[in-house]
């Protein structure tokens, strides 16, 4: 047996923090009652500028910077659409992602990258003295730590505070919230602001630590679990991290029994995640979605 | 300007096709490109773009370049071949795989057009089929693999089950186990010509796993950036020399040149020669290029290295030569004997010694 | 200050005015884009949308739009009775994948005999039930355990994307294929192939059956009971259970429909335009088909429209590319502007712009 539990798990935990930054953010979005499907959309543009940012600037967290405001820039496309036009969110979620994947190339044509940008990976003191566990799990870079601090904070938000409180209300039922006099659509589109910002970071990991290059197409999909994410964990905050890095721990381990070379259906393992996320959607029941998640909202109707 | 003549010789290949005429009345040999990738990849189609622009350049104005890129196989790729047919192209390769069908469905209908598929076998009389023996280079990274490991683990980054896959594997393993009697290949499938991210996890996989040598069928620099972050690793080129990745972790490369068969077979439809061929070249004629080995390796592993190369270009060395067991112990090749060119394309089983079973 | 108000009853003008206006905004800044590039952008407009139906080419593009279009009306007829429901089916992708899984193996059984009256019949129905049966796993789980339809579909796309990239190099693979990906070719297989009727017309069987499915739909819209459950459910779900209308029967009917339709159309591909089950089979049609139901108002008619000018931007979105050198990726950029553009007019439609202060922010 090659296989190192604990590097395992530290290389889980860097594929997963893409997922887990997009996913948090379409959480945040979704818990506002707000479905967008553009989530790939977004993370590749964020991918991209994050990219071109850091390796002009030479400094990646210019890049990761970049991103964000790269991500949220196209999210309010979205925002506009839909809930100033009044625009169906399934189709405009899709537009977005056709939008964000085509100029994502045309932006990054020119893209030029030098070798040497690297992101420092950052020892937090004490915990990554622990003996062996510690040298792995607490020997990362900022953004993955980020990423388990914006979860906690999330929660914190939609738990503790009184904004998280109104962003629920208007996730559950919009025409209450309205009546009781909360502004829905600014709700809404800050909520969505911030979830293309998350995407934007999500996808500049991705072109700045996980690969790290551009290349068109890069996330290759990353955008569509992180939706299934969402689901997976029933719009709770703490059981992304578990649905993020059950997914990111099923490619990484499959990759790791193949290099063992145990005799695995891999071209079918891929489709557990999927399969698991429906029967936590069962299990789960109805009831705990957002009850007004897709739903169009007029103050006047 | 460029506009007026394209719509000119559009209009005339109409009335041409229309009249069941040849297309070619024009002065200029009009040479289209079809692309799987955006040109810009940084792997396969890259290179044939690469490729292909050398050719334009040795003829300069001679011919008239079009091409396409980001193509997906199916009906959208008939549908932009034929779009090049109409336009007037006189000969266009197609460049990936999944071009197939298309391509021979196309050629029947512009019988005076010629077609180039990269990588197939279907040949008709209008259409050549050309593809590289990308797993002579194999054999001579399989060499240096077997040298330069020292935990003895060698990591496989493979994409497709297909032949020319498990050819490269063989070839790799056969001439790294020569060298080196205590070697182990850890194979993984990704599924993909092209997904850095995952080639990426892979390539960490490996190296976690212990091995320090990766060599791939992968087109991104992806595993590179994962031998280089975690130091002490070799890795090869692919499809492109990779060169920025040298001397560390990269340490030789296979390259894909297509050049010399591009200008070569625009040639021949300019002096009228052309005809239908099936082409399979290797080192010898330079479709499969070496990529520089670097100073990391010892020099007599270098020198070995060289010699294997030099001695395949000479054709006195065949990288599937006898006595080769099959994977299940079978004997495949006898002492001395040479692999059939068949047999090489529809290889589907690993020779004796490599660990696990191919996906199907 | 500017504010929407909703109109009483959607603007008859506007209705055929919103989707012209849109055009012209997305040509507009199109021509921008392309300008951008450094390309004329009337040549890159009229070679989009001009050259295709009426340049030099037309009897070369045209039946190409309408192959292209066939599949994407078809499936989005089918989703426009659960979308005008309140029924979110947007895993047709995944239908369609597996319609062309289950009609393709049906073909492959049978290789090589003879006999296409029997053969091309069961093509279609294994379509149909393929599609309807992968709908059928959302509809059941909404109706038994009110599961979000949406999200059940969405997640079975990806393993029917899945399912067709392993038996393309698994059960399906062609044997005679030197070990390449891919299954036998069904255009070559003259019992199963969907071949033009008339060649070069475009119009092969799912072609015909798409545009029945519009004529069919738009019957039963205007003239049928289910189309008025469907409606009002839509509009009203309090109203639709006072009427008596049977919810969990509406969703199995209108995810059955629109799964069996897609079902169908990826049957009619795989055997004609596709012709291979192949790991790159899947397209994004199914998606795609979503942004023309809504593209065209959920409307039967405006459906059928919708699909081919999609068609259109696609077929002379790749000619710009291959004669002006456009990178692909303005295209898709393109595209992507029209969605909006067009989503975008039809507030025009259902609300209408007031100056002042209203009632309510």
């Amino acid at each position: 047996m090659d296989i190192n539990p604990i590097l395992l798990l530290a290389a889980l935990m860097v594929a997963s923090t893409p997922i887990l930054l997009a996913a948090i953010g379409e959480l945040v979005v979704e818990r506002a009652g707000v479905l967008n499907l553009g989530v790939e959309g977004m993370m590749i543009v964020g991918a991209v500028c994050g990219y071109i940012a850091g390796h002009s600037s030479g400094d990646p967290y210019l890049g990761f910077l970049g991103a964000v405001f790269a991500g949220a820039a196209v999210s309010l496309v979205f925002a506009v659409l839909t809930q100033f036009l009044m625009t169906n969110q399934v189709a405009t979620g899709l537009g977005l992602t056709l939008f964000g994947l085509g100029l994502s190339a045309l932006i990054g044509m020119r893209a030029e990258g030098t070798p040497d940008l690297t992101v420092a990976k950052l020892a937090l003191p004490i915990l990554s003295d622990i003996p062996v566990l510690g040298a792995i799990l607490f020997r990362h870079d900022l953004v993955v730590y980020l990423s388990i601090l914006l979860v906690a904070g999330v929660w914190a938000f939609l738990t503790y505070t009184r904004a998280g409180l109104i962003l629920r209300a208007v996730g559950e039922n919009h025409e209450a919230a309205h009546a009781l006099g909360y502004n829905v659509r600014l709700v809404r589109v800050l909520a969505i602001l911030f979830g293309g910002g998350c995407a934007g970071l999500a996808g500049a990991y991705i072109s700045l630590v996980r690969v790290p290059q551009w290349i068109d197409g890069i996330t290759a999909g990353a955008g569509w679990i992180a939706l299934a994410i969402v689901v997976f964990a029933s719009w709770k905050p703490w059981r992304l991290i578990a649905g993020a890095y059950l997914f990111g721990g099923v490619t990484v381990l499959q990759l790791n029994l193949q290099a063992e070379g145990l005799k695995i259906p891999v071209e079918y393992l891929s489709m557990a995640p999927y399969l698991a996320t429906i029967i936590v959607l069962v299990m789960i029941r109805a009831g705990r979605a957002p009850a007004s998640l897709g739903k169009p909202f007029h103050p006047s109707s | 300007m460029k506009r007026r003549t394209l719509l000119a010789t559009g209009a005339g290949a109409a009335l041409a096709a229309a009249m069941g005429m040849p297309a070619s009345a024009q002065d200029k040999t009009k040479v289209g490109f079809i692309y799987v990738g955006p040109i810009n990849d940084g792997g396969w189609t890259q290179h044939h773009h690469h490729s292909a622009m050398e050719m334009v350049e040795h003829f300069g104005d001679a011919v008239e370049f079009v091409y396409q890129e980001s193509v997906p196989e199916g009906p959208d790729a008939e549908r932009a071949i034929t779009q090049m047919a109409l336009g007037g192209a006189d000969i266009i390769f197609t460049t990936s795989f999944g071009f197939m069908d298309p391509t021979v469905n196309v050629a029947a209908n512009f019988p005076n057009v010629k077609f180039e598929h990269a990588t197939g076998y279907k040949q008709a009389d209008n259409v050549s089929v050309y593809s590289a023996r990308f797993y002579e280079g194999r054999a001579i990274q399989g060499t240096l693999a077997g040298r330069m490991t020292t935990t003895n683990k060698v990591g496989y980054i493979a994409s497709v089950p297909i032949p020319e896959v498990i050819r490269g594997i063989n070839a790799a393993y056969i001439h790294a186990k020569k060298v080196n009697p205590d070697i182990e290949f850890k194979i993984i499938w990704i599924f993909e010509w092209l997904n850095p991210a995952k080639e990426a996890d892979a390539a960490k996989a490996l190296i976690e796993q212990g091995c320090d040598v990766v060599l791939q069928h992968t087109d991104s620099t992806a595993p590179h950036q994962a031998a280089r972050e975690a130091g002490g690793v070799y890795t090869f080129g692919q499809a492109a020399d990779m060169a920025e990745f040298a001397p560390m972790p990269r340490i030789s490369s296979i390259i894909d040149n297509w050049a010399p068969y591009y200008i070569d077979r625009v040639q021949a439809v300019m002096d009228g020669t052309w005809s239908s061929v099936s082409t399979w070249d290797g080192i010898s004629t330079g479709m499969v290029g070496i990529g520089e080995v670097s100073d990391v390796v010892p020099a007599e592993w270098k020198a070995e290295a060289e010699a294997m190369r030099d001695a395949i270009a000479a054709g006195t060395y065949h990288p599937f030569t006898g006595p080769i067991n099959k994977q299940d112990g079978s004997p495949w090749l006898a002492e001395g004997e040479t692999a059939s060119d068949g047999d090489l394309a529809s290889m589907f089983f690993y020779v004796e010694g490599v660990e696990g079973e191919i996906p199907s | 200050m500017l504010r929407l108000e909703k109109r009483p009853q959607p603007s008859r003008g506007w209705t055929y005015g919103a989707p012209v206006l849109a055009v012209f905004l997305t040509i507009v800044l199109g021509m921008g884009l392309f300008a951008l590039l450094g390309k004329d952008p009337l040549v890159a407009i009229r070679t989009i949308f001009w050259d295709p139906i009426f340049g030099p080419f037309a009897h070369f593009y045209r039946p190409e739009i309408i192959k292209k279009a066939a599949p994407l009306v078809l499936i989005a007829v089918g989703l426009s009775f659960g979308f005008r429901a309140g029924i979110w089916n947007i895993g047709a992708e995944g239908q369609y994948i597996i319609g062309a899984i289950c009609g393709a193996a049906v073909a492959l059984a049978f290789y090589p005999m003879d006999a296409r009256w029997l053969i091309f019949p069961l093509m279609i129905a294994a379509g149909v039930l393929g599609g309807f049966l992968w709908a059928m796993i959302p509809a059941l789980l909404r109706v038994r355990f009110n599961t979000n339809e949406i999200l059940v579909s969405l997640m079975l796309v990806y393993v029917a994307d899945v399912l067709i990239k392993a038996f393309s190099i698994g059960v399906l693979r062609n044997p005679e294929g030197f070990g390449m990906p891919g299954s036998r070719n069904l255009r070559q297989y003259p019992s199963a192939a969907n071949l033009d009727l008339i060649p070069n017309s475009g119009l092969h069987w799912g072609s015909l059956v798409a545009l029945f499915a519009v004529i069919f739909a738009y019957i039963l819209f205007t003239r049928h009971h289910f189309g008025f459950q469907v409606r009002l459910a839509g509009q009203s779900p309090r109203a639709a259970r006072f009427a008596g209308i049977n919810a969990n029967r509406l969703v199995i009917l209108c995810l059955g429909i629109s799964g069996a339709l897609a079902g169908v159309a990826g049957m009619f591909q795989v055997a004609g335009p596709s012709g291979q089950i192949l790991g790159s089979f899947p397209s994004f049609y199914g998606f795609t088909a979503i942004i023309v139901a809504f593209l065209g108002r959920l409307h039967p008619v405006g459906i059928l429209c919708a699909g081919l000018i999609m068609a259109l931007t696609y077929i002379g979105g790749q000619a710009a590319e291959a004669q002006l050198n456009l990178p692909a990726a303005a295209i898709l950029t393109f595209q992507g502007m029209l969605l909006f553009c067009l989503l975008a007019v039809d507030v025009l439609t259902n609300y209408r712009f007031r100056l002042g202060q209203g009632e309510a922010r």
